[in-house]
């Protein structure tokens, strides 16, 4: 199964860009499971922790986020937090 | 000619000014690697926010609910600029550079009968000003505490912006900062923030991607919708613009003053060279009529 490519940005910097498996986001409307091939998708978040899953099975990774969206394209994922980690 | 004393101070004190020229231009290299550091690593994050707000923007059709931040206020009649600049000198052009590029906005919008007033952050760029537009300025944010400008900073800014943009009647609110080139080159830019501005195909600021993403309006799906995505995104789009044009002041700020104070020490450096040779000359005068008084009063006897 291809990579989801998951990029995490505040501004102050790139926080994470990585392909991973899967990314669970805390959107507004409740929580959502990113895998590659998501159809677009845009969703602002409320303040919370995404979990990335390097792999599947794997242990997910947390970060706590706020003040963020995310928006899911042909170029993945991309979350865009005012503060994270 | 002037005195061998006279000549030893002025050797000494240009001596002394290039120490001090010298010491603030190591000063300024070291801080300039790490606000361009900073400044670098703003960058993905405001691109993907000016791209996000973009496409939004293209989806949604203005009309009277729309969010003001976005579609303005229907009027164009009156024009904040913020004048960005740092609170220090001694960098060469750099502030004057700003100060020109907001004043030549001002007097275009002026000429066509706008209002237009001023928000100043940074010391440097009040007393022109000041001078030229007077009453003009309508506030002025302090960073003289501020080392480093944080995203809070820019998140402060932004809310009085957004709060006054609500209640003071402004239309249009323009940014005027240096964008950071390279150590050489800052280049003063005045960019409108609100409303946001329609991209046209031939800006230079709609990157390939952009613009690809413009000709492919993939059937994106929003949550909340999209409306409710541009309320929350808006202000925040307003904070990251203010906060990237605060790094990019501040690495242009400590590479023009690292080059300003480069050709400081470099002219001081001339200038002692000169002042040497003219020392050493008058020493030699001094000596040569001493001798001849000497040798004169000998063949006197």
């Amino acid at each position: 199964m291809a990579e989801l490519h998951f990029e995490l940005v505040t501004p102050d910097k790139l926080v994470m860009s990585d392909d991973v498996h899967m990314v669970v986001v805390p959107g507004v409307e409740g929580e959502s499971g990113i895998m590659a091939g998501h159809a677009p998708y845009m969703t602002t978040l409320r303040n919370g922790e995404i979990a990335v899953y390097r792999s599947q099975g794997a242990q997910p990774e947390r970060i706590p986020v706020t003040g963020g969206f995310a928006e899911v394209s042909d170029r993945g994922l991309t979350v865009l937090a005012e503060s994270a980690g | 000619m002037a005195s061998l004393k006279a000549l030893k101070i002025r050797i000494g004190s240009v001596k002394s000014t290039q120490k001090i020229t010298k010491a603030l231009n190591m000063v300024a290299a070291s801080k300039l690697r790490r606000a361009q550091q900073n400044a670098t690593a703003a960058r993905p994050y405001s691109e993907r926010m000016t791209d996000v707000v973009a496409s939004l923007a293209s989806r949604i059709t203005p009309g009277p609910q729309s969010p003001k931040l976005l579609a303005g206020t229907g009027k164009d009649d009156t024009h904040l600029i913020i004048v960005a600049t740092s609170d220090r000198g001694l960098a060469g052009a750099f502030n004057s550079n700003i100060v020109r590029a907001a004043r030549r906005k001002a007097d275009d919008l002026i000429a066509q009968g706008k209002t237009v007033l001023f928000y100043i952050v940074g010391r440097k760029g009040r007393p022109v000003i000041q001078r030229l537009y007077g009453r003009s300025i309508i506030a002025q944010y302090d960073t003289s505490e501020m080392k480093n400008p944080t995203y809070a900073d820019a998140q402060r800014i932004a809310k009085d912006i957004v709060d006054r943009y609500a209640t003071d009647g402004i239309d249009v609110v323009h940014l005027a900062y240096a964008n950071f080139r390279s150590t050489l080159v800052q280049e003063p830019t005045v960019e409108q923030i609100i409303p946001v501005a329609p991209r046209r195909p031939s800006d230079e600021a709609a990157e390939p991607v952009a613009a690809h993403k413009a000709a492919a309006p993939a059937a994106v799906e929003y949550e909340p919708d999209e409306e409710e995505i541009l309320a929350d995104l808006l202000p925040r789009n307003i904070a990251v613009q203010v906060y990237r044009a605060l790094l990019e002041n501040q690495a242009g700020f400590y590479g023009s003053q690292m080059t300003a104070m480069d050709n400081a020490t470099r002219n001081a450096g001339d200038m002692i060279n000169r002042l040497s040779i003219q020392y050493n000359r008058t020493r030699q005068a001094v000596i040569t009529t001493e001798l001849i008084e000497i040798i004169s009063g000998a063949e006197a006897l």
